[in-house]
């Protein structure tokens, strides 16, 4: 049990059926975790403040203030779930993205698929995925999710400090990022 | 009829299809998730079940109708039913997907068709006992009682 003052863990549900984001959404809340829940990989990235670099652009009129762009990367994921079949983005194409993003790649991975290809698991597992969970999933699979969010959470607290303390305190991956936003302002 | 016998016929029921395998245990797992924050999570879930099966029904009834089968899309929508009716428990649904995959990728049509009209049957099927047990539990509600 944790202390009074911890937040609860904030979990990104990716998932392109209706009806699996319902269930996926309900295992997690009754498991008391924070939910957010997209339908496709690319709502999952915009979600997670990664941009592609024209979009990048587009977003960052010289009007518009850093603190917005820092806003959104505060916004703290702390596992990301993701069906593996999806059109466009498939969950392994989104794993890819995430462990090659700077800023995103110590987010913990999980995939799930209603298809048990030996291959296909072995590769996520290779590529960086926590852990596979086979459709339908369970309540003794949400389970599992704990020690891949506590790990996650102990080296944040290893490198960053207290995040909750407040948009004051940014850690050096917040720091890298606003660069990367100010030198797209000013080449505008 | 009386609370304890409406109570006993619901306990009854639920058994039989278990049973008669149309409901397996995932469907007990879909209880557990309901709870007072979320009393009518399994009717919720089980009224998304039937709106996105009959949409991909609907689809391949068309599908196999045209000129040119479209067998990729075919499977697409097959594979979509099967893991939402393994989502619910349901097992005879289920099944019959299984083998409509089967036919899919022989790209037999008539095994197609033939396994379209199974699949239908037993989604007809598995609709009506569920809709039978949701209006037990409605009536046990409403005597008072509690499931």
């Amino acid at each position: 049990m944790g202390t009074v003052a911890e937040t609860p863990f904030h979990v990104l549900a990716v998932d392109d059926s209706q009806f699996d984001r319902k269930l996926i959404e309900r295992l997690l809340k009754i498991s008391s975790y924070q939910v957010t829940v997209v339908d496709s990989g690319s709502k999952a990235l915009e979600f997670l403040g990664l941009y592609e670099e024209d979009e990048q652009r587009n977003l960052n009129p010289a009007s518009v203030s850093p603190d917005e762009h820092i806003h959104r990367q505060d916004v703290e994921v702390n596992l990301i779930i993701t069906d593996y079949c999806m059109p466009g983005m498939t969950g392994y194409d989104l794993l890819r993205k995430i462990k090659e993003s700077e800023s995103l790649k110590d987010i913990p991975v999980v995939i799930m698929s209603s298809e048990n290809v030996p291959s296909r698991i072995n590769r996520c597992l290779e590529d960086g995925a926590e852990d596979f969970f086979l459709k339908p999933v369970q309540l003794s699979d949400v389970k599992k999710l704990k020690p891949h969010l506590l790990k996650g959470r102990s080296k944040e607290t290893e490198f960053n400090g207290n995040k909750r303390k407040g948009i004051e305190n940014f850690d050096s991956s917040h720091d890298r990022t606003r660069y990367r936003y100010n030198a797209i302002d000013t080449d505008l | 009829m009386d609370l304890v016998q409406l109570q006993r016929q619901f306990v009854d029921y639920t058994t039989s299809l278990f049973n008669e395998g149309f409901l397996d245990d995932q469907f007990n797992q879909l209880q557990q998730l309901q709870d007072e924050s979320n009393p009518d999570f399994v009717v919720e879930v089980v009224s998304l079940f039937f709106e996105d099966s009959e949409r991909h029904l609907n689809e391949l009834t068309q599908s196999l109708e045209q000129q040119n089968i479209d067998f990729k899309r075919i499977d697409a929508h097959v594979h979509q039913l099967k893991g939402s009716s393994s989502s619910i428990g349901a097992q005879r649904v289920q099944k019959e997907c299984i083998n409509f995959r089967g036919y899919c990728e022989e790209k037999n049509i008539e095994g197609c068709r033939k396994c379209l009209q199974q699949v239908k049957h037993e989604y007809v099927l598995v609709k009506n006992k569920l809709e039978t047990l949701f209006k037990l539990e409605q009536q046990i509600i409403a005597a008072g009682g509690s499931i």
